[in-house]
């Protein structure tokens, strides 16, 4: 589905990524893990233009993100994004949220309608809080929320940056089963960024762990584990353990 | 919003359109500057004209010689009551104009005629309290020389002016140091509590006799003659001759002592200058003319007519340039600073100042009074605009570009939303400042409260003083509800929830 080629980026004296190059499969659920700071996010926004790499280039598809305004918000349209705390609109009630932009598409109104009773059902998001505002939302309300709207064009791609970083544990054991039996009925191409292993191991197929702006490893959580590239993922592995659940493939 | 300020607009408009009735004779617009003797005479000059069937306007009290003069200049007014001396010291200082057939030749090269003098000399002089001189022993202004403790304060006008102080100290070897600029009204009420020792006087004014001052005498022959004529337009001889000839009738009618009078009558006795101008009329010239009186209530609500005319326009003005340009601030941050820059300097001109340099280019009236108010409320809006803009949460504004929203409907519909409760307070400080500072209008003859201002603080009448102050006072608090009620009704409820 992306596929990066030789991409840099860098911020002012941060070189925020070194060259890479990365290929990340359609249809599984990929997961960038690392320490903070280690230029995850700044990879995810490559993936939809919100960042443009200094070197090297995203290939989408197969095609390079194109460099024309419009065409970009086109691609933009196929690749679903949410991210912590949800960064929802906060003068618009949930509903208005999740369907602005199918408005600004002009999708008629039944269509809105039906797709977001299937996202209802898929977040399991309770209808009654619909025309709250995300001021009266709980943190878990919004961020379901926030994946409905991510998730309403029917994109090909979601990309979710650490979507349950800012929730209190219990709601964000909820939240993670419902991710990934989310993941499973969708099976769409997931690029998930976390700094938790477990949440990686539980919700992810495949691993992309990095440090400091490089890709230490990628590969299924045994492979790190039964072949690290080097000192660094097992010490990464070891500094999370125990797990609370076990390991999935 | 905009359509209920359109509308308010449309009102203000017609109301003010309906007011010019289409009559017979010529038009006539005399002006007066703001003293009591110069809306006394500019007074009988419009009703003398009426009396001939010109369709004559007096715009009074209007802020100062510039504003009189290049209104006359630029044919806005048509004829106002001017003195010798200050179209020889002011306005064509520099010139050295020797005698009155220089200076109407001067004239001539501007289009503009003078009349003869109309009979009195209205020149500047130093006062003091009578008891005080008497105590210091101070009869001739050399005399001032051994005094250079004394607390002087003079009118600002005769602070700058060529043959005002600087000019006056320097013929007499004057050393008072303490010196300080003040309207000419407020410098005898600072004589009577005694913050001040010495001002300058009208050899006319009123206050002479009634404060007791004693009037020092000019012993080096310093001040020049200051006689009073009407300066009127060139062509008003063809365009109204009936009119001009009727008015030319008053050279020669008036002597001090009776000025001192008609002063007297019109600051002391509070006798409104439209009647005692018609009292003079009648008994000097023999002429009846119509003294029209306006109730208290129909006056207000002409100055709120006004007034509201000058806010409105302005402020709606001043809302669509600022927005966009605050816009462009956020989107720019280096372009923003200049933006914000050049606005921030707008403010810290005077408003006095801004009113005297649009007259030029503007005129007299509203149009003036108009665009320095636009000037003014630029910066709160551009300002506020900007940082609501600027205060949007990162991850806000990068999810709507991350749905996929072209920039234009980010703005409409995500980012001018957020700020809007910041714009709204950016136009509420617009709109509060501006109803305050548009009671400097009248200086400019733009009418609204500042009118019944100026005229009390010129008649000491603190009645008439509170007729504008108060309502402006109101209207500055309506229009601050008014703005907290539209901010009710736009700021979308979502962004309330967090307050």
């Amino acid at each position: 589905m992306f596929t990066l080629e030789g991409v840099s980026k860098r911020f002012g004296d941060l070189q925020a990524l070194h060259p890479l190059t990365l290929t990340l499969p359609t249809g599984t659920t990929t997961v960038l893990i690392g320490p903070s700071g280690c230029g995850k996010s700044t990879l995810l926004r490559l993936l939809n233009g919100l960042a443009r790499p200094d070197t090297g280039r995203v290939l989408f598809n197969g095609h390079p993100l194109p460099e024309a305004p419009d065409a970009l918000l086109a691609v933009r349209q196929r690749v679903g994004y949410a991210l912590q705390g949800g960064g929802l609109f906060p003068h618009l009630t949930g509903t208005q949220n999740v369907t602005l932009m199918a408005r600004h598409l002009r999708w008629p109104e039944a269509r809105i309608r039906e797709r977001q009773g299937l996202l209802m059902d898929l977040t399991r998001f309770p209808a009654e809080a619909l025309e709250r505002y995300p001021g009266q939302l709980s943190g878990g309300q919004r961020q379901r929320v926030a994946l409905m709207r991510a998730l309403m064009l029917d994109p090909d791609v979601l990309l979710l940056d650490e979507p349950l970083g800012a929730l209190d544990p219990l709601v964000r054991h909820d939240l993670q089963s419902d991710l990934r039996a989310i993941f499973e009925r969708l099976g769409k191409t997931v690029v998930l960024v976390t700094h938790d292993l477990a949440e990686a191991a539980w919700l992810g197929h495949d691993i992309v762990l990095m440090r400091e702006g490089r890709v230490v490893q990628q590969g299924t959580l045994d492979d790190l584990e039964a072949r690290p590239a080097d000192a660094f993922v097992t010490r990464f592995i070891q500094a999370q353990r125990p797990l609370p659940v076990g390991r999935a493939g | 919003m905009t359509r209920l300020g359109a509308l308010v607009l449309g009102v203000l408009l017609g109301a003010s359109a309906c007011e010019r009735t289409p009559g017979e004779g010529p038009v006539v617009r005399v002006g007066s500057k703001k003293f009591t003797e110069s809306v006394i005479l500019g007074e009988m000059v419009t009703q003398v004209a009426k009396a001939t069937g010109a369709q004559a306007t007096h715009r009074r009290e209007l802020g100062g010689t510039t504003v009189l003069w290049e209104a006359l200049r630029r044919g806005e007014l048509d004829v106002y009551p001017e003195y010798t001396g200050t179209l020889r010291q002011e306005l064509f200082a520099g010139r050295a104009l020797k005698d009155d057939a220089a200076l109407r030749e001067a004239l001539e090269q501007e289009g503009l005629r003078m009349s003869a003098s109309l009979g009195f000399n209205d020149t500047y002089a130093l006062g003091m309290k009578e008891s005080e001189a008497e105590r210091l022993g101070i009869r001739r202004i050399s005399d001032l020389k051994q005094h250079p403790e004394l607390r002087v304060g003079f009118s600002n006008e005769f602070m700058e002016r060529g043959d005002g102080w600087p000019a006056l100290r320097d013929a007499y070897g004057l050393p008072q140091t303490e010196v300080r600029g003040l309207d000419h009204d407020l410098a005898y009420r600072g004589l009577e509590s005694g913050a001040l020792q010495l001002t300058d006087l009208y050899s006319t004014d009123a206050e002479i006799a009634a404060y007791g001052l004693r009037v020092l005498e000019d012993d080096r022959r310093h001040f020049p003659a200051y006689d009073a004529v009407l300066l009127y337009r060139a062509d008003l001889e063809t365009r109204a001759p009936l009119a001009l000839r009727a008015v030319r009738k008053l050279e020669g009618s008036l002597t001090e002592a009776r000025m001192v009078k008609l002063n007297a009558r019109a600051r002391l006795e509070r006798v409104p200058e439209a009647q005692v101008a018609s009292d003079f009329l009648k008994a000097s010239l023999g002429l009846t003319t119509e003294v029209r009186t306006q109730g208290t209530v129909s006056r207000v609500w002409q100055r709120t007519r006004e007034h509201l005319f000058l806010v409105g326009v302005s402020l709606l003005a001043a809302i669509a340039l600022a927005i966009p340009l605050g816009v462009l601030a956020a989107r720019r941050p280096r372009l923003g600073q200049v933006v914000l820059g050049l606005s921030s300097i707008i403010q810290t001109v005077p408003s006095l100042a801004l009113l005297v340099v649009m007259i030029p280019l503007l005129g007299i009236g509203s149009k003036p009074a108009i665009a320095a108010l636009f000037l003014y409320s630029l910066l709160p809006i551009v300002r506020n605009t900007a940082a609501g803009l600027g205060g949007i949460p990162w991850e806000v504004r990068e999810s709507a570009e991350a749905l996929g929203l072209p920039p234009r409907a980010r703005l409409w519909r995500i980012e001018l939303p957020m700020a809007a409760p910041s714009i709204l307070a950016g136009i509420q400080t617009a709109a509060v400042i501006n109803v305050g500072t548009a009671t400097l209008g009248a200086l400019v003859g733009a009418g609204g409260y500042g009118q019944p201002i100026l005229t009390g603080i010129r008649l000491d009448d603190v009645g008439l003083i509170l007729e504008g102050a108060v309502p402006s006072a109101v209207l500055a608090l309506l229009v601050s509800a008014l703005f907290e009620a539209v901010a009710r009704a736009v700021v979308p409820r979502g962004l309330r929830l967090r307050e």
